[in-house]
């Protein structure tokens, strides 16, 4: 509990953040160049996330999903300056990180972290877990030896685990408990914002549940802000207050998660959603799947205009010309927009 | 979680002490690297306590026992200058480890260094850092050595430099290739997210994923600079005589094989024993140290 005041004492000290808008994403574009022949010339770029505007108020949980190589995971990297975004901007508080310099950026990276994927990969294989989860301690100049090895043990006990396990290495550990660690990492320097890039694909669905119901916790507990990447739909929807969907690097809906689930207005949303199975065998039975037709275009090469154009059963020569705008049809307390041309079809 | 686990067990660390004996353990389970492992440490203990255990000095000439062939006095007999070849071979010792040793250090030393940033780094430096190394591995180490002795002049600091500069690409290529394996993983992304600085990066998160790899080729450099150095004694570039070099022992002892062969197969014979006895330890290496991958 003591914990919690802390954390909540240091979002305060964060200058400018006095505001309800933790995170503003503002038409962020993110291009990785093709390069061929000897000269190594540009040929061309994927778009891998192509002008994404969104804002994560503080203390909420924002999901973004979509199938893999929409951009999701790009668009939670570019946030946070491990790409360099090729356009837009994105503000922490009231700073630009966009245009920090890179020492700057160092000190703002204390307020910002993130949870990876695979719990195999994001822990150094030669260091022991006390050292892990006191690096950014020392490198922010947080404490010293004393306090430092005492946050980590008081860390791991938040997390879960035996704060004596900090001079075991990671191989010592199961996927769920290496997640564990990870977030104790992430949650090191007490920041106020962390991106959760796919944090429980990599599990057994029983540890899912634990380390999500974790996280959880940790979001009451300390006053976190997530942005909450998944693949796994009805994850998303337990987790998140508001959802946002990708499909070849653009938000294609987002609102307020009951209101994006229970009554999706995009056609790729509806056929998203269809795929979730019902844990219930008669109602499964008779659950009507929408098979989109074909691939997903290359991010290399988009369609024009509306991006889902090439698979929507519902297009028409509008969605081939003109990009569609992103329209609220919601409340403002339940907003719900959407960036589809008939979308009004579907709003009864 | 494991309660029955006392405190202390957890907290305790291995001493190096305990791990160093683990280690040897390890080596000594395979015949082939328990000997070889053996060979290096007696040569070592050889380098270290020669003074002690030879009979004569490297340059002491005893007249009356001149061109004897191999005796309870004179264990590996005497040339034809009359100096005890036992006690040479004993004393070389320290002198070829030595520079060899130093050699390999300083290779391995601008070797990761290189290594690591330029695979860290990529693009433009790598690629211009690659091509030099290129143009220096495809010339034979012989004759890179023979052309750089024949620049410096022929001395101990010029084999050092030598050695420095025809091993610093090969360590480099291996720590490189290493680094590009690795810095793709998370935990380089977690580093640099963390705020991290690049040495910190390069040398604290990246270099103890390269040590199995570069403790191996540090030891295949090792015995390889011992032949360099023996070689260039044989050629009389490197040490000067009157120095106990085996290299240099055996160039001497080539004029009077037919009468003296003993003189020339004793040093060559301690040249290919600790050669083979480092390979092979360096092999053991590999097999353990890449194996835990």
């Amino acid at each position: 509990m003591s914990e919690a005041k802390t954390a909540t004492a240091q979002n305060e000290l964060i200058p400018g953040t006095t505001k309800d808008v933790l995170v503003r994403v503002q038409n962020l574009k993110k291009y990785f160049p093709i390069r061929r022949g000897v000269l190594r010339r540009q040929v061309g770029a994927v778009q891998a996330v192509d002008g994404v505007s969104f804002e994560i108020r503080r203390g909420e949980t924002l999901g973004l999903v979509g199938e893999s190589g929409c951009g999701k995971s790009t668009t939670g990297r570019t946030i946070l300056q491990l790409e360099k975004p090729t356009g837009g901007q994105v503000f922490f508080g009231d700073q630009e990180l966009t245009n920090m310099s890179s020492s700057e950026l160092r000190k703002a990276r204390r307020h910002m972290q993130m949870i990876f994927q695979d719990p195999y990969a994001s822990l150094n294989p030669r260091m022991t877990v006390g050292n892990i989860i006191s690096e950014p301690l020392e490198i922010h100049n947080i404490g010293n030896a004393a306090s430092r090895k005492e946050r980590v043990q008081e860390l791991l006990r938040l997390v879960g685990l035996n704060p004596y396990f900090i001079n075991r290495y990671p191989h010592e550990f199961s996927g769920g408990q290496r997640q564990r660690i990870g977030i104790a990492r992430a949650l090191a320097t007490n920041p106020s914002f962390i991106v959760a890039d796919e944090p429980i694909s990599a599990l057994d669905v029983s540890i899912q549940a634990q380390v999500v119901n974790l996280l959880e916790d940790l979001k009451q507990e300390l006053g976190l802000t997530y942005l909450f990447i998944a693949h796994d739909l009805s994850m998303v929807r337990y987790i998140s207050d508001r959802v946002a969907v990708m499909y070849l690097g653009r938000i294609v809906e987002m609102g307020h998660r009951d209101e994006v689930y229970d009554h999706p207005l995009h056609p790729y949303t509806q056929a998203l959603l269809s795929a979730i199975p019902i844990p219930d065998p008669d109602k499964e039975a008779r659950r009507k799947r929408i098979i989109l037709e074909g691939d997903v275009p290359s991010p290399a090469n988009p369609p024009a205009a509306c991006r889902f154009h090439t698979r929507c059963s519902y297009a028409t020569d509008i969605c081939r010309e003109v990009d569609p705008e992103f329209r609220n049809f919601g409340t403002d307390s339940r907003e719900h927009w959407v960036a589809c041309h008939h979308a009004e079809k579907f709003n009864d | 979680m494991t309660t029955e686990i006392s405190q202390e067990t957890i907290l305790s660390r291995t001493s190096w002490l305990k791990r160093l004996t683990n280690g040897l353990r390890i080596l000594y389970a395979s015949p082939a690297t328990a000997v070889g492992t053996t060979i290096f440490i007696l040569f070592v203990l050889m380098a270290l306590f020669g003074p002690m255990l030879a009979p004569y000095g490297f340059n002491e000439q005893i007249y009356t026992d001149a061109r004897q062939p191999p005796s309870p006095t004179h264990w590996f007999g005497t040339d034809n200058l009359g100096r005890d070849v036992f006690s040479r071979v004993v004393l070389g010792a320290r002198d070829i480890l030595r520079l060899s040793g130093l050699g390999t250090i300083l290779a391995v030393i601008s070797g990761t260094t290189f290594g690591l940033v330029s695979g860290y780094w990529g693009g433009l430096f790598d690629e211009i850092l690659m091509r030099i190394f290129d143009s220096l591995l495809a010339m034979p180490a012989l004759l890179l050595a023979l052309l750089l002795l024949g620049t410096l002049g022929p001395s101990e600091n010029s084999v050092l430099v030598v050695i420095l500069i025809v091993y610093t690409p090969i360590v480099a290529r291996v720590v490189r290739s290493v680094v590009l394996s690795v810095k793709t993983r998370a935990f380089v992304e977690a580093a640099r997210l963390q705020g991290e600085s690049l040495g910190r990066i390069l040398f604290r998160e990246i270099l103890p994923s390269v040590l199995p790899a570069l403790t191996v080729e540090a030891a295949l450099r090792f015995s390889y600079a011992i032949f360099l150095v023996a070689s260039l004694g044989f050629l009389g570039v490197g040490v000067q005589p009157p120095n106990p070099n085996w290299g240099l022992m055996v160039s001497e002892a080539r004029q009077n094989v037919s009468q003296l062969p003993w003189a020339l197969y004793f040093p060559a014979g301690a040249i290919a024993v600790v050669v083979i006895g480092v390979n092979l330890m360096a092999d053991g290496l590999k097999r353990i140290l890449q194996a835990g991958d």
